[in-house]
């Protein structure tokens, strides 16, 4: 697991204690794979732009949208 | 006198467990405070005091399940505290506390003679190292400190530690806290979530006379609002639709007093205040409808942030005991992840729900054209017994309404 991954996961493990990464499709919408609603999904937003120093815009939000694509995402903004 | 009970956090409640104290006996308590956290069929719940005084004693232990309605602790009210002369000492607060407590000791010792020594006996156990507390325990000064701090009375439980001559230690006080949280805890499961909805939906439907009502609201303009304003906004300060919907439904009520209040002993009260109740599901299964306070007072940011803050400790199953009795209405919303409509049950005494369903995209004839629009569903379930159709539909009208003029909902 990449260091990127590793955080992602472990914030999501904080909104979604009850699902394993491992057993998720990472191509599959982030939101139905981890049973999260949109404030579940802001908060994450919040954590992982906090702790990585990075804007998260809405505009940005269609780019997040599965756990591979939120990976790549956080990889390309936090250089 | 005053006693503090444990409450009744709804009509399906029966009992609760005491998990901990959060203040300790001669802590000054006011109107307000959260004292205690109590674990319930609907989670931990902060339970706040009625009074102001000065917390005397607890009567029951953290670990106990006790019936609603058993005193937890006594508190002597401030009225009885304080001698009028001492009302214009001029002292800064706490000081002033503690010298009216140390006078109340003397004025119910003059004025009870049934129970002279009572408080005079608390007063002792306050201080530190006072003979009385050796000689039923040794306790070392770390665990009493901590003791206290947790708001554990050792001396009611334990007679005997695991330290050299049966002194109780720091590390019995430790193993002592959790076994209490454990115990607590277990009480508290998926079961007993499931029963009190069982409870409190099962007395709705028998005894609440529903009627329901479903409207189609163009949303766009709502989104398009939101779109602009978390824009240029970081995270923590955007601005989310269910926001908007609480805001919506708080202000449309103000029109519409009859759908917002309780129904109690026969007959509704209306109430002044609006006391949005929000649906927030559990991870793992169940409900609970905590009241964002006065939502027809706040702007849209201070209602996000009071949201946010509530969901939080809903899913760390921590919230407060005003919060699940206040609610004059609730919400009841499928988010983005749903289906077009749900119709909900009354969470009595309330006597409505706002039930808010999935937003979807569907062709819409606007000003003669056909377009593509963001829909949303919205029902009212409603008491008959208070309201009925006609102005029902004239509230649900204007929920529809305001959504077309989001900008106004700023203030």
């Amino acid at each position: 697991m990449s260091e990127m991954e590793k955080i992602l996961t472990e914030e999501l493990y904080r909104i979604a204690p009850d699902i394993d990464v491992a057993e998720i499709d990472r191509e599959a919408e982030l939101r139905e794979e981890f049973d999260i609603d949109s404030m579940d999904f802001l908060n994450l937003v919040m954590a992982l732009s906090k702790k990585l120093k990075i804007e998260m815009p809405e505009a940005d939000y269609p780019d997040m949208m599965t756990f591979t694509k939120m990976v790549e995402y956080l990889e390309q903004h936090s250089k | 006198m005053g006693q503090f009970l444990m409450p009744s956090l709804g009509a399906d409640m029966e009992a609760g467990t005491l998990v901990e104290w959060l203040v300790k006996p001669g802590d000054k308590v006011s109107r307000g405070d959260i004292i205690a956290v109590v674990e319930t069929q609907k989670g931990t719940i902060e339970i706040e005091v009625f009074e102001d005084g000065v917390l005397e004693g607890f009567l029951v232990e953290p670990g106990r399940k006790v019936p609603v309605g058993t005193p937890l602790a006594s508190i002597v009210r401030n009225n009885e505290l304080y001698p009028t002369t001492l009302a214009n000492s001029g002292k800064s607060d706490s000081s002033f506390a503690r010298s009216e407590h140390a006078d109340s000791v003397v004025l119910s010792a003059n004025t009870k003679p049934t129970f002279p020594a009572k408080p005079l006996d608390l007063s002792v156990e306050e201080k530190e190292g006072s003979p009385k507390k050796t000689e039923r325990l040794r306790i070392t000064p770390a665990a009493r400190r901590a003791a206290k701090q947790a708001g554990i009375d050792v001396l009611s439980i334990a007679t005997r530690g695991s330290g050299p001559d049966g002194v109780f230690t720091l590390d019995d006080v430790i193993a002592l806290r959790s076994t209490m949280i454990d115990d607590a805890r277990q009480q508290d499961n998926f079961a007993g979530m499931r029963k009190a909805i069982a409870a409190a939906m099962s007395r709705s439907k028998k005894e609440i006379p529903h009627y329901y009502l479903a409207d189609t609201v163009d949303i766009s303009l709502a989104e398009q609002f939101l779109t602009s304003t978390n824009a240029t906004r970081s995270a923590e300060n955007r601005l989310l639709l269910g926001a908007l919907h609480v805001k919506v439904v708080a202000r449309a009520l103000e029109k519409y007093p009859e759908f917002n209040g309780h129904f109690v002993d026969g007959q509704f009260q209306a109430s002044k205040a609006i006391h949005v109740g929000v649906a927030i599901n559990i991870r793992g299964g169940g409900l609970v409808a905590p009241a964002l306070h006065d939502a027809n007072e706040h702007d849209l940011d201070s209602i996000m942030s009071a949201m946010r803050d509530l969901v939080l400790r809903v899913r760390a199953g921590r919230y407060r005991s005003s919060e699940l009795t206040d609610a004059t209405i609730t919400v009841s919303s499928l988010g983005e992840r749903g289906v077009e409509t749900l119709f909900g049950v009354i969470y009595p005494p309330q006597v409505a729900l706002v039930g808010i369903g999935s937003p979807v995209e569907r062709p819409w004839i606007a000003d003669g054209i056909i377009d593509v629009r963001r829909l949303t569903n919205f029902t009212l379930s409603a008491d008959h017994r208070v309201s009925d159709g006609h102005r029902g539909a004239l509230f649900l009208q204007e929920i529809g309404k305001i959504l077309q003029r989001p900008e106004a909902l700023k203030r």
